[in-house]
């Protein structure tokens, strides 16, 4: 079977490892002045969280693709 | 630390031991009642008794019953409840078919007793970098967790052992992560898990003498996903069921849709020496088998390999990853 599968499984290994700092260090400690309802801190949280996973389901999505057409075209 | 020796041991041996012996009685008893199904992937009209789930529950149930006694907290507790109705979902599912939601929606329900148990933390622990606390998020993530989990088996449960060895790999790969992180009586059940798959994989394995069924699978499933909710071990568990998760992810931006397997073209098809291979009809999923079939037809027990050696790779990741748990930047 080609690398490029492990390779795929190591991609996402990775990019939950990265995707977790991310969130920690910056998503997190986003706070805003007290004069602002708590609930736009947590749905700016939410929306970059969102965000953070569609960038990552859009980048496996390529990997895939590229994975899928090298096999047949190989 | 003796008795959690004495537990462990005792809890595999009778999760282990109850599924070896009483898999062949199911077998006989299912055959005499006709409840069978045609195994597609065979030339001959082979037909192949179906639920195991059956035999799975018994050896789980007293396992976790067993270690319940040995340690009687509410982890173990939901546990247990979690593992008898992630059963009760598949069963319906085996009985009569339902509609593509049907599943996903009762996992979610199924997750109730680790709420009202209170058998969670809602700090999400990742390598590296920390914990983060999302005390409403994580209530979101508990009742997902179950569904997504009891699916992800059940996505994967496509070929002659597939289910069980998959399961028998990601619980030995999570069981060592807990007892790396001290979490010794969640570990414990993770063995029990662990060693109910070794023992249904005798049977399951290729050439199948009994399918899992959806009772079998979602029991699995259901199982693993709310041992890695109470034993804060969510990303590792995640990352231990990796190829499960390609397999889900692939199918679904392909589809687009949640839909009962069943209704779906099958991506493979069959050469004259019954090999598997690719279809060339574009409208079909690309699935984790597809993608590993692409560039040659294999046969059935050439790819359950295939499917292992990707699974060792994300146990491996996965243990790597507990002891990164230690570890901060």
């Amino acid at each position: 079977m080609a690398a490029q599968i492990y390779g795929f499984i190591f991609a996402m290994w990775i990019l939950m490892l990265i995707g977790g700092g991310l969130m920690i260090y910056f998503v997190a400690p986003i706070s805003f002045p007290s004069n602002i309802d708590p609930i736009i801190t947590s749905g700016t949280k939410v929306f970059l969280a969102l965000l953070l996973i569609f960038i990552w389901v859009y980048t496996l999505t390529k990997i895939k693709n590229w994975i899928f057409r090298s096999q047949i075209k190989s | 630390m003796e008795e959690k020796i004495i537990a462990a041991i005792i809890v595999s041996a009778i999760a282990f031991f109850s599924i070896y012996a009483f898999t062949p009685i199911l077998i006989k008893f299912l055959e005499k009642r006709n409840l069978t199904v045609k195994d597609v992937n065979k030339k001959d009209n082979v037909m192949i008794p179906r639920p195991g789930g059956i035999s799975i529950v018994i050896g789980l149930i007293a396992s976790e019953i067993v270690l319940y006694a040995f340690f009687p907290i509410s982890e173990i507790l939901a546990i247990l409840i979690v593992s008898i109705l992630g059963f009760s979902v598949g069963i319906v599912d085996d009985r009569k078919v339902m509609g593509g939601w049907f599943k996903p929606v009762a996992l979610a329900f199924c997750a109730a007793p680790i709420l009202l148990l209170g058998a969670y933390d809602s700090n999400l622990d990742f390598p590296l970098f920390g914990s983060v606390s999302i005390p409403s998020l994580y209530l979101a993530l508990v009742v997902f967790m179950i569904p997504i989990t009891g699916n992800t088996i059940n996505s994967i449960d496509v070929l002659n052992g597939v289910a069980s060895g998959f399961t028998t790999i990601a619980s030995f790969a999570l069981a060592i992560s807990l007892f790396i992180l001290q979490n010794y009586e969640i570990a414990i059940a993770c063995l029990a898990l662990a060693f109910t798959s070794l023992a249904f994989y005798k049977y399951h394995k290729f050439p199948s003498r009994i399918f899992p069924g959806d009772s079998g699978a979602l029991v699995l499933g259901a199982t693993y996903g709310v041992i890695a909710i109470v034993g804060h071990v969510e990303v590792i568990a995640a990352i231990a069921i990796l190829p499960a998760i390609v397999n889900s992810f692939l199918f679904l931006s392909s589809v687009k849709k949640i839909v009962e397997h069943r209704e779906i073209k099958n991506p493979t098809t069959h050469t004259d020496d019954f090999k598997l291979k690719s279809t060339d009809d574009k409208t079909t999923p690309i699935t984790l088998v597809r993608l590993i079939i692409a560039k040659k037809p294999l046969s059935e027990k050439q790819i359950c390999n295939e499917i292992f050696k990707l699974t060792t790779l994300s146990g491996v990741l996965a243990i790597i990853t507990a002891f990164m748990m230690g570890v901060e930047l």
